[in-house]
């Protein structure tokens, strides 16, 4: 389907796409997090970050993706390099949304290395801040091609420190607080007693038992699964007009592809 | 009063094997690639580099230079993954002491303030701190008892880093939006050798910018080196941006020929081949 960024007046706006209702479910993060730095990485998130700004979070505070911290329109509000950056981190007044290569049932992310032994079969990026962000602010995780390579039974290596781990170190842990994970597929969360993981809502068009089967390790899932909401009709301009008029989330998940 | 000038092949001539190396920079930002070229014409081998890393770790991993790591990470920025990093920790080649971002700028701290380890609350619960890391915990002493990883202090042999601006006698300043960690190397460091795009006289400094954008004091400097485009490939805001081109041909490459037709000579032989393949390949 085609999609011009702007439509004639009174033309229907074509239905949400399925990155559209990614983007909705990134900005649910944010929701109600108030004056807090949100620090997106990816293109779903910074685009669900930008909405939840211009809508129902005005409060956030957000990057360029480097060293300055920008208003809704761009204007430079402040200094953010990466020093001070880490500084905010250890105050714990940012919520952050990482990508994942693997994510286990209690939350523990890797996005060092793929293999567990020496070396490693693959070398990926490295731990980053991971660590350093579980155990200090509020960390969500975004996975844009939910699969069981990425949902893994066992991490190869805990970088992200899951709900297990935090559970062994309880006063070194007592900010540890994972929010949600959103994928393709749905969105997640750990609400459970023994904190693994739990499926919140299907995106439309998609199945629990297509989840399930792209998950690597048994999800606690309620007996009633709702959607992802809908986004409002002000959401769905600000996607496609303000925030991301060159679609560029469409890339990220692409309609339709690959299942 | 000390002119601390000298050229790259100079400085580089003051390392030895064995050494622990800092590089200053971020990843693909503002790394001292002129000195990491030098370094690559010498025969200085079996590093130890301390690093945000970027092509820096990618070109002295892929010429043999490095036996140890310690990073948070290694990315090209625009090229994810450094794919000459990869193929020496893949081959086992490479020895990496992994720890978290901010583990890393607190054990630069340790160092710059002489002590032996600082207090951070990361690492704990997460595989940095697996058997084998060779870190240590340390328990507050106050009322709370909470656990800290004691981060070990990242004490360095030497300091690479490249700011936009310097004078002869080692002020150094950055003009971009970001300083990384490039004064914390210096602190840390025994000796460290800066290089620049422009050297200047010390009044021209604020003459156009800012007291604060004076960043590494020249009490922690052994030597200036004047490199324009010295940070090439990598970004200089505002000097230059990264050269995304050439950054993706480096990284597409095998690495012999890529060594063979940019790092057979000089740095105005880098310049030169630079030139040629802009004109000849784009």
């Amino acid at each position: 389907m085609s999609r011009s960024p702007s439509r004639a007046p009174g033309a229907p706006a074509a239905p949400p796409s399925r990155a559209e209702y990614c983007v909705i479910a990134c900005a649910e993060a944010w929701r109600g997090a108030g004056e807090i730095l949100a620090s997106p990485m990816g293109t779903v998130p910074s685009v669900g970050a930008r909405l939840a700004r211009l809508t129902f979070a005005p409060d956030l505070l957000l990057t360029d993706g480097e060293a300055l911290l920008i208003g809704a329109d761009g204007t430079v509000e402040g200094w953010l390099p990466y020093r001070q950056h880490l500084a905010l981190v250890a105050g714990g007044r940012r919520h952050v949304m990482m990508g994942a290569s693997q994510l286990d049932r209690f939350g523990n992310q890797n996005i060092s290395r793929i293999g567990g032994g020496s070396p490693p079969r693959r070398q990926l990026l490295g731990v980053r801040g991971a660590p350093v962000n579980t155990l200090n602010n509020p960390t969500s995780y975004w996975v844009p091609r939910h699969s069981r390579r990425v949902f893994v039974e066992k991490v190869d290596m805990v970088c992200g420190v899951g709900y297990d781990n935090a559970a062994r170190h309880p006063a070194t842990a007592r900010f540890h607080d994972l929010r949600r994970v959103v994928s393709d597929l749905g969105v997640f969360d750990f609400g459970t007693p023994d904190g693994s993981m739990r499926l919140v809502s299907v995106h439309p068009g998609v199945t629990v038992r297509e989840v399930r089967e792209a998950t690597g390790f048994p999800l606690a899932v309620p007996e009633e699964v709702p959607c992802t909401r809908e986004p409002t009709e002000e959401e769905l301009l600000l996607i496609r007009e303000v925030i991301d008029p060159a679609g560029l989330r469409g890339r990220e998940v692409p309609e339709g592809a690959g299942r | 009063m000390a002119d601390k000038m000298m050229t790259a092949d100079e400085a580089v001539s003051r390392l030895r094997s064995g050494m622990t190396l800092g590089i200053g920079g971020w990843g693909s930002r503002r790394k001292p690639m002129a000195l990491v070229r030098a370094l690559l014409r010498s025969d200085v081998t079996d590093l130890t580099l301390v690093s945000c890393g970027g092509p820096d770790v990618g070109m002295l991993a892929a010429a043999g230079r490095v036996r140890r790591l310690v990073t948070a990470f290694v990315t090209l920025d625009s090229v994810p993954l450094e794919p000459n990093y990869r193929a020496a920790r893949e081959s086992g080649s490479l020895e990496l002491t992994e720890v978290d971002e901010a583990m890393f700028l607190w054990g630069l701290r340790a160092a710059a303030h002489r002590l032996p380890f600082l207090p951070v609350r990361a690492g704990i619960g997460s595989d940095v701190l697996r058997p084998g890391s060779g870190l240590r915990t340390v328990t507050s002493p106050y009322e709370d008892g909470e656990v800290f990883v004691a981060m070990p202090a990242l004490r360095l042999d030497a300091a690479l880093v490249h700011l936009n601006r310097a004078d002869r006698r080692g002020n150094g300043q950055y003009l971009g939006p970001d300083p990384y960690f490039d004064d914390l190397f210096c602190e840390a460091a025994a000796e460290a050798y800066v290089s620049c795009e422009r050297v200047v006289d010390t009044a021209e400094l604020t003459k156009a910018a800012a007291v604060q954008t004076l960043l590494v004091k020249r009490h922690t400097v052994t030597g200036v080196i004047e490199a324009p485009s010295g940070a090439h490939f990598t970004s200089c805001d505002p000097d230059y941006a990264r050269d995304d081109a050439f950054q993706k041909h480096y990284a597409t490459t095998p690495w012999p020929r890529f060594a063979e037709r940019f790092l057979g000579g000089d740095e105005r032989a880098y310049r030169a081949a630079v030139r040629s393949w802009r004109e000849a390949d784009r």
